[in-house]
């Protein structure tokens, strides 16, 4: 090995790591806010990256179908909770229309989009507002109601929605896999190294989203909002915080980082409707660096399992999920020391 | 009493509709999961297969394995007990047809694989493969390298089942003609990034990379590998048979070489190819149902799956009824006693000792010109 070789290797290790943070990070945020351990992280990954590819061959995605029957289920719940509370017609009625409004606005856009061919950039606006708002409401729909119940269970209902979710993405998209076009297609060569535009892209983005995310929780008010609930729920209730509504901020905020990782990875390797799995899986152990609570230490964990997994491969390719899946036990058993016996559930 | 009546009636016409005996085939395929690129276009063929054959009903019960060998298991089981079926078919994931091919011979069941499923000598004796096995397809492919003077061979291939049986057949046959691999490196279907195994390879430079991999995963590792900067030739091998290749991986995959069973290149057979006929049958017929380009290489094993059923029902037939232990044993010695039969997907000879059958003639090479397949 030489520095060429540990040049090349690094660069791309610190590419996936920069996908693994994102997801970590949302992994983090979502556990932190409703301890809720989202499996289904990376199917959104997934999502993004193919509803992007069926738009490109002028499709209308199946994404856009999915989100209005949630949203129509959302509101019919919503609906039949304030027909037994008495709550007026009328008011029902605003509510469902603040429910399925943004749906309804994104399948009509997307039906007069798909065909058309818009630019790239266009097409992943329209991506990122399909996919954004399935997060809130799979919480609305699978987590709101089990929203005090231990973390065990929460967990189960993870593996479920995981599990609907990945076979969705095979009736929406088909078995087979899809590659997107590079966002920018320059390449700039530095020594032996050659950098891709897209690899840029990759950083840049991860780089600016993080920075966001700091200065959202750090200076808003919602954000402040939520790292309240992820302190202390029954404190953030007292003081006026609607836990719920937390719950579906930080839902959205997970779907909107997987869709954008999505779109980032997407033009780097070959989409399948369940690849997003792995790539969410290796968030998550990015995540567990971090001890489910830490960002920073989330986001340096990522960029060791990217770099891990680019050397693993080098030297030992047919053990490299092997490699990167082991370095959770002694992680979790570092932690474990440091921290002693923690019990969450009471 | 007279409201018996009718009751009666629908039992007697059960007993007897039970003793008329349909043949019953069972068949597992992933229709979810990984493989399901290769279990959904036999689906769609199956539903175009004829009702009956040789006069008897064919009753076929389809079950989706999810490209899991559990799942395959359950589904054989179910089939041995439940359904009690004459035959079990496939699956077309590698891993789960090796590890139905065990309730296959432990309830004395012909297993009819969809898949190159490699089993340990004596232990294949109900099973009966219906793809190409990898040997006779490195055949073919080392027969172009050798005539390419081609010496040295980089393997990237996944990490799985498919990728090892590769490995292993392809170099025995690649030895005895003089040609090394140098270099062997494994990768899974969902990983984001190949670039460490790819730079690996092209460090030791060999001068052809075999790349196995199958449908729309064979065109990333290829990519990668031609990103790296090699300039050698790659080949793919029949799992990469498909257009995905071409579509995703645009002009990096041109002059590709790509070994291929017949079906899918039918039109562009020579006429002297033995299975011309029938392979464009096949497509006719499937593309007739499913849309022009939609011909795939394992809706052509389901096709030949027809011809295999109405050859040896006929002869089984005749020595027992169905829905007995003697009649599946007749079903076995009926396969294994074929003989020489064109298939659209090349010439099938199973004989006592191969259980594979395809003859060396079947392999066809073909090379990525203009985003199309044209013969070698």
């Amino acid at each position: 090995m030489d520095f060429t070789i540990a040049g090349i290797l690094m660069l791309d290790g610190v590419t996936n790591g920069a996908i693994y943070a994102l997801l970590g990070l949302a992994i983090v945020l979502v556990f932190a806010i409703t301890r809720v351990i989202f499996i289904p992280q990376g199917e959104f990954v997934a999502y993004g990256a193919l509803t992007l590819a069926m738009l490109q061959i002028g499709v209308v995605p199946g994404t856009v179908w999915l989100l209005l029957v949630l949203a129509l289920l959302a509101a019919l719940l919503d609906a039949l909770k304030a027909l037994r509370r008495r709550i007026t017609a009328s008011r029902v009625g605003i509510g469902a229309i603040k429910t399925l409004a943004w749906p309804a606005l994104v399948m009509l856009l997307s039906l007069w989009a798909a065909p058309r061919q818009l630019p790239l950039i266009a097409q992943s606006l329209l991506t990122l507002a399909i996919v954004t708002p399935l997060g809130p409401l799979v919480y609305r729909l699978a987590y709101e109601k089990l929203a005090d119940a231990s973390v065990l269970v929460l967990l189960i209902v993870s593996v479920g929605v995981h599990f609907a979710l990945t076979g969705l993405g095979l009736v929406f998209f088909g078995a087979e896999g899809f590659r997107n076009p590079s966002f920018w297609d320059a390449r700039f060569a530095a020594g032996a190294l050659s950098v891709s535009g897209q690899t840029l892209i990759i950083f840049i983005v991860s780089v600016a989203l993080m920075l966001s995310l700091f200065l959202f929780f750090e200076h808003t008010l919602r954000g402040k909002a939520l790292r309240a609930t992820a302190v202390n729920r029954l404190g953030a209730r007292l003081m006026g915080i609607s836990t719920s509504g937390a719950g579906r901020l930080s839902f959205g905020l997970a779907a909107f980082i997987g869709a954008l990782s999505g779109l980032l990875i997407g033009p780097t390797t070959t989409m399948f409707y369940d690849t997003g799995f792995l790539i969410g899986l290796k968030g998550f152990v990015a995540a567990i660096f971090g001890g489910l609570a830490s960002y920073p230490a989330a986001a340096v964990g990522a960029l060791f399992v990217g770099l891990l997994e680019s050397f693993g491969s080098f030297w030992a390719s047919a053990f490299k999920e092997v490699i990167v899946f082991t370095v959770i036990i002694p992680v979790l058993l570092w932690r474990s020391f440091q921290h002693g016996q923690v019990d969450e559930e009471e | 009493m007279p409201a018996f009546r009718p009751l009666l009636a629908a039992i007697a016409a059960l007993i007897a509709s039970a003793a008329q005996a349909d043949i019953n085939i069972g068949i597992s395929l992933p229709l979810t999961g990984p493989a399901s690129g290769l279990g959904i276009p036999m689906k769609n063929y199956i539903a175009l297969w004829p009702q009956s054959i040789a006069g008897e009903k064919l009753n076929v019960i389809v079950l989706d394995d999810a490209t899991d060998p559990t799942n395959g298991v359950k589904n054989a089981k179910r089939f041995v007990s439940e359904d009690k079926v004459d035959i079990i078919m496939g699956s077309a994931a590698t891993p789960v047809a090796i590890a139905m091919a065990d309730v296959a011979a432990e309830s004395g069941t012909v297993q009819l694989a969809f898949s190159p499923a490699q089993l340990p000598a004596g232990r294949d004796y109900w099973t009966f493969r219906l793809p190409q096995s990898n040997a006779v397809m490195a055949h073919a492919m080392v027969e172009h390298m050798k005539s390419h003077g081609v010496k040295s061979v980089g393997f990237l291939g996944y990490t799985d089942a498919y990728g090892e049986g590769w490995l292993k057949d392809f170099s025995a046959v690649a030895d005895k003609a003089g040609i090394k691999v140098i270099a062997a490196e494994r990768f899974a279907r969902s990983d984001t990034s190949v670039t460490a195994q790819a730079l690996k390879l092209a460090t030791a430079n060999p001068d052809a990379m075999l790349i196995v991999a199958s449908g729309s995963g064979a065109a990333m590792p290829e990519k990668a590998v031609v990103e790296r900067g090699y300039k050698g030739k790659i080949y793919q091998t029949h799992a990469a048979a498909t257009r995905d290749l071409m579509r995703i991986g645009g002009k990096d995959v041109e002059g590709t070489y790509v070994v291929s069973g017949p079906a899918v290149i039918a039109e562009q057979l020579p006429d002297s190819h033995p299975s011309k006929k029938l392979a464009i049958d096949f497509v006719q017929k499937y593309e007739k149902a499913y849309g022009a380009g939609s011909r795939n290489q394992f809706a052509g094993h389901a096709y030949d799956t027809v011809i295999v059923l109405e050859k040896v029902l006929p002869v089984a037939l005749k020595k027992a009824k169905p829905g007995t232990k003697e009649f599946r044993a007749a079903l076995r010695d009926a396969i294994e006693n074929m003989g020489r039969t064109v298939f659209s997907h090349g010439v099938m000879n199973w004989t006592k000792e191969d259980h594979w059958g395809f003859t060396n003639e079947t392999g066809v090479m073909l090379k990525v010109v203009n985003a199309d397949w044209k013969v070698e």
